[in-house]
């Protein structure tokens, strides 16, 4: 379906780049566009029978899902490093792996720098709509503009059967009254969104026998409150995941239960069947999830990490460039320094597997040992012009100012070989480069950007 | 009188925030109750805090051992029958 016709009968007529950006949002875009789950969100304020919390495994591909959970400057540097991979990155969503709302310090931390940074990207947020109606306030005073609440029932009967508890108002509240006060809170949230131009989505879970004649419903009544889209997603249950539905042997949809509810639901809400059901740490285009590739960390203290791509050159027809290496090694034989405790680099010139040490480089000093060495930076620049001709800097540990430098003036910061001997070390940064700088644009990529010009 | 966290805890966050005296600390993801701090929430709930919103059974103890969330009340999931002995 093409854009154009996707944008053209909508209730509300949102600006056109918040649809055609979104990859969620249109299926066009699902092959442009990037998006990218910060998982800044561990708390959950209810439980959910087909979510089980404890899991983390970096296999599984569903909701609530993540493995490894991302303070705000964690995440932020992630978001940046995306910003140097992923020219096509135009969506920030914030999806768990608990509810962003029983996050809210956490998700909106995030946000800020990310929209003084990146002012084009667009702020995506998920929730189970509990602590919705008190936060529309902060959600659009903080730039986000798609909002998606799931919304599995309508009445409390079936609701009580979906979710086994809610925090609400100090006290743990189960059954009939915990699914009516949740509905209350959805529907309140909801029709504030709308009033206020913000792009809502709703996601509902099929499971089967406890909400299939719900669905239809909901479909009718949040296409007459004005809501942009509709995604009804299969129940995914298996006993390892450990989840109630798991475990207690209730399965998901087949494909012809889903395809008959969805046939059910024919409001205004336009269906979304191009759903991957993202993990909540999700990067890339919707049917490429690069979060493996994104979780080998170079960065201290995160578990992120540059997206390299190998790519096989051919050494005939591409002879390797020589790469130019500093390295923070006080002993000469492994990777022992930390970037802001190395009074001096020695620099390297890699060409191919050759290997040869052009002399040290001595720099100020400008961390003096304690974390918060951050705003010393007329000393970080000078350690920076002196490392300048380098491709890349390999260390023990990095600091995120400096790394974040780095990567502004195109240097490589590499802390994957902490410990490791030097040599090993230049030889293998030196192929991740050369790889890196070979790499084609991604012909996804150059398609979005014609389509937009 | 303080509760206690056990190794049930999976780091998911969700009591830090609203444990109304600030009483649970966390360094590298493992949580800890503050004795000194915790009130068990007295005056503020009727209930626990921390204890309400854990989504794990087990993973706070009072002082007596005794889970505040046994098996089986969360989840909804039957608890598994004991081993015989
Ligand atoms: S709202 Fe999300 S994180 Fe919370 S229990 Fe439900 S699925 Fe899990
Ligand atoms: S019982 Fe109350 S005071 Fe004690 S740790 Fe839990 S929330 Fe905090
Ligand atoms: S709520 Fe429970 S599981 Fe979560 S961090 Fe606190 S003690 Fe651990």
């Amino acid at each position: 379906m093409s854009m154009v016709q996707e944008s053209g009968c909508r209730p509300i007529q949102p600006n056109n780049a918040r649809i055609e950006e979104h990859p969620c949002y249109s299926e066009g875009a699902s092959h442009r566009y990037a998006r990218m789950h910060l998982p800044v969100a561990p708390a959950c304020n209810m439980q959910c029978r087909y979510c089980n919390r404890k899991f983390d495994c970096s296999n599984e591909s569903r909701p609530g899902v993540v493995s490894g959970v991302l303070n705000p400057d964690q995440a932020v540097k992630r978001a940046w490093e995306a910003r140097q991979r992923l020219p096509h990155l135009r969506v920030i969503g914030f999806a768990g792996p608990g509810d962003p709302l029983a996050n809210r310090e956490r998700v909106f931390a995030t946000c800020k720098p990310l929209r003084s940074s990146f002012p084009d990207w667009h702020l995506c947020l998920s929730t189970n709509g509990l602590c919705l109606p008190e936060s529309v306030n902060a959600i659009l005073d903080h730039g986000i503009q798609h909002v998606t609440i799931t919304l599995n029932a309508l009445d409390p009967e079936v609701g009580a059967a979906i979710y086994s508890w809610i925090f609400w108002n100090k006290k743990r509240r189960r059954g009939v009254e915990a699914a009516h006060i949740l509905l209350e809170q959805q529907l309140a949230g909801l029709s504030a969104l709308i009033a206020r131009g913000v792009l809502v989505k709703i996601n509902s879970v099929l499971i089967p026998g406890v909400n299939d004649r719900q669905i239809p419903e909901i479909n009718r009544l949040v296409s007459e409150a004005g809501v942009f889209s509709h995604n009804i997603m299969p129940l995914i249950s298996a006993p390892e995941h450990g989840t109630y539905y798991g475990v207690m042997g209730i399965p998901g949809p087949n494909e012809a239960q889903l395809q008959q509810v969805r046939s059910q639901c024919g409001g205004a809400a336009k269906l979304m069947t191009h759903c991957r059901q993202c993990r909540a740490d999700a990067v890339g285009l919707l049917e490429q999830d690069r979060q493996a590739e994104l979780n080998r960390s170079p960065v201290e203290d995160s578990r992120v990490i540059p997206i390299h791509r190998p790519t096989r050159r051919d050494p005939v027809a591409n002879p390797p460039s020589p790469v130019v290496l500093a390295v923070a090694s006080q002993s000469g034989e492994r990777v022992d320094t930390h970037f802001g405790h190395a009074a001096f680099f020695r620099i390297y010139r890699v060409t191919g597997a050759q290997i040869e040490h052009l002399g040290e480089r001595f720099v100020p000093r400008y961390c003096q040992g304690d974390d918060q060495c951050e705003d010393k930076d007329h000393t970080l620049k000078a350690v920076l012009n002196l490392l300048n001709d380098c491709q890349g800097v390999i260390c023990a540990r990095i600091g995120f100012v400096p790394w974040q430098e780095l990567l502004e003036r195109g240097i490589e910061p590499v802390n994957s070989h902490a410990d490791r001997p030097v040599l090993e070390a230049l030889s293998h940064t030196a192929r991740l480069l050369q790889d890196k700088h070979a790499i084609p644009t991604p012909k996804v990529a150059a398609a979005g950007m014609k389509g937009r010009g | 009188m303080a509760l206690i966290i056990t190794a049930e805890c999976i780091a998911c966050w969700a009591c830090e925030p609203i444990c109304p005296n600030a009483a649970i600390r966390v360094k590298n993801e493992v949580f800890r109750i503050d004795k000194k701090s915790c009130t068990r929430c007295e005056g503020y709930g009727d209930l626990p805090q921390c204890v309400e919103i854990c989504p794990v059974e087990g993973a706070i103890i009072d002082d007596e051992g005794t889970a505040m969330n046994p098996p089986g009340s969360l989840t909804g999931i039957p608890p598994r029958e004991p081993l015989p002995a």
